[in-house]
């Protein structure tokens, strides 16, 4: 993209012109959460302004314009992952939700003692302690994909993992500390030749490279709104119809039931079974609209981006006495994991905000992750749309800086 | 006893909190203040690795701090660490301020010099790096002491 280009998107994210302790603010924590473009505020305001009114069951205009918007994003959602249905697009609260969902629901329906189920040892916290849960409740074992120095997980030792006990394998396609980007198509291809179906944790792709839910063959495939450029408090889940329709609900109220008697009670059809309550149709509209605005740009150019800032600022950053990178898979999105010398995260981070840089520190809610490398933590700076190779300097320089204090 | 270390305990918790704020309050830029904490950090005592159990460990989300107390003559004396420089800084001031006190003092004192040095932030909850359970329990020591001091009278 051109400088001019990029300085056009820069003025769509109001936010980017804030001060912080007087500095003009750089933000690299886009992995924990992206800023909203002014065009996905204006469309949760427009919403408010003009067709709030609860979906799905008003006979009035409003409530009819309301529910159009919501399932108009339903297949907004549908397009953009290339599912086959729009019934199989259910809207949640986010990634944690969506694999609660399919942790329990999934879990009722196909899980028995003895069952195990298959992680990897970068995932994030949401896609570990909701299948511990499930293991816990039912009698299971949770079996571990490990890894490479390099951050790459071992595809041999998964294949010695899947057997007959193997009820389900859940990965994340990008991982949130490393950036790596995990071979999905042959984790799942190599699952199904078991007949195992394979839930990805898209929390960490769909901002940064274009998914094909189809072509993955992924029988789950989750993601969050807020990580997207999309308003928190509104996440996806897509599942395949087959394993939808076969699982039970996951919560019970209002919207999710066919009839209700004291005696017995149906269900709704996919995919209200599995939206209990009133959905966050603001949230919705708010999503279609972000992921709308990010198709306009496309995804393939943000990657390529991105991609540059992800090379340019881990070779600037080798330049760093002591510069150790975590994470350096040959297939990386824009997501730097490091440590300076044994300087701790946390004294990094919080003198890095000092000069106006927002990082993360910590285990980065991946802590067997973090004890597998035998390090405390790590200070991440991840990268989105809106950063630029001015940001990577100042961000670089003020890194050298606070280096040369300890 | 290192009592040798601890002849600034003259001074006041008070005393010492002010002496504090004026080493700080002498700089402007926040990197120079930031310079002082890290120097404070690096010359915190290393702690008796004997001291350094799990029991005595207050975990935060982000650093760890350690902490041990004992009481003698009436007084209690601090051993404190952490894994973050800057948390260390804290703990060094911490320290220097209750240390050498007795828990009578110390339960009576009112800890303001972190706020008048700008360093609050790091006592927020969210930063969740132990410090500010490691005050908590630095009162909740002067506490059992009295207690302990009480029965033994």
């Amino acid at each position: 993209m051109t400088q001019n280009e990029i300085q056009n998107i820069r003025d769509d994210f109001p936010i980017l012109k804030e001060k912080v302790y007087g500095k003009d603010l750089i933000y690299l924590d886009n992995a924990a959460t992206t800023q909203k473009p002014r065009c996905v505020i204006e469309k949760m305001t427009d919403a408010y302004y003009r067709y709030n009114a609860n979906i799905h069951r008003g006979v009035h205009y409003l409530s009819q314009v309301a529910t159009e918007a919501n399932e108009h994003a339903r297949a907004t959602v549908a397009d953009f992952l290339h599912a086959a249905n729009r019934h199989e697009i259910i809207f949640t609260r986010g990634t944690t939700e969506a694999i609660n969902l399919v942790a329990f629901s999934f879990g009722e329906a196909f899980c028995h003692a003895g069952d195990e189920i298959v992680v990897s040892v970068m995932e994030h916290h949401s896609n570990i302690v909701p299948w511990q849960m499930l293991c816990e409740r039912k009698g299971m074992t949770l079996r571990v994909i490990p890894m490479n120095e390099a951050g790459e997980l071992d595809l041999d030792a998964y294949r010695t993992l899947l057997n007959e006990h193997t009820r389900l394998v859940a990965v994340a396609h990008v991982s949130n500390v490393l950036g790596t980007v995990n071979p999905v198509g042959d984790i799942i291809a190599l699952a199904h030749e078991h007949d195992i179906p394979v839930l990805v944790d898209g929390a960490q792709s769909t901002p940064h490279l274009a998914v094909d839910v189809t072509e993955l063959d992924a029988d789950f495939y989750v993601f969050s709104g807020h990580k997207i450029y999309a308003p928190t408090g509104i996440g996806v889940l897509y599942g395949k119809e087959r394993w939808l329709n076969a699982m039970p609900p996951y919560q019970g109220g209002g919207e999710m039931i066919a009839t209700v008697r004291f005696e017995k009670t149906t269900y709704n059809e996919l995919p209200f079974k599995f939206e209990a309550g009133t959905p966050d149709y603001i949230g919705s509209v708010a999503l279609e609209e972000a992921l709308n605005y990010v198709q306009r740009i496309g995804l393939p150019r943000i990657a390529e981006h991105e991609h540059a800032l992800l090379d340019y600022t881990t070779r600037r950053l080798l330049e760093i006495d002591g510069m150790r990178i975590i994470g350096t898979a040959h297939e990386k999105s824009a997501v730097i994991s490091f440590l300076v010398r044994d300087i701790h995260p946390y004294d990094m981070g919080m003198l890095l905000d000092k000069l106006g840089i927002a990082v993360r520190t910590g285990h980065h809610c991946a802590q067997p992750l973090i004890d597998s490398l035998g390090i405390p933590g790590t200070v991440r700076a991840s990268f989105a749309l809106y950063n630029t190779t001015e940001e990577s300097d100042r961000f670089v320089e003020a890194v050298k800086r606070v280096s040369s204090m300890f | 006893m290192t009592d040798s270390i601890y002849t600034l305990d003259i001074m006041t918790i008070k005393e010492r909190q002010d002496q504090i704020i004026e080493e700080f309050n002498q700089f402007d830029d926040w990197m120079d203040k930031y310079a002082l904490l890290i120097d404070f950090g690096n010359s915190l005592e290393p702690m008796d690795e004997q001291y350094k159990t799990p029991q005595n460990i207050i975990e935060g989300c982000q650093s760890r701090v350690w902490l041990h107390a004992e009481m003698h003559d009436g007084v209690i004396t601090f051993q404190g660490e952490s894994d973050a420089i800057l948390v260390k800084g804290m703990v060094k001031l911490l320290i220097e301020v209750l240390s050498g006190h007795t828990p009578d003092e110390i339960l009576d004192s009112e800890l303001y010099f972190i706020e008048h040095i700008g360093l609050r932030e790091h006592l927020s909850p969210t930063r969740s790096n132990g410090l500010l359970a490691m005050v908590k329990q630095m009162r909740l020591y002067a506490l059992a002491f009295k207690a302990q001091n009480a029965q033994a009278h």
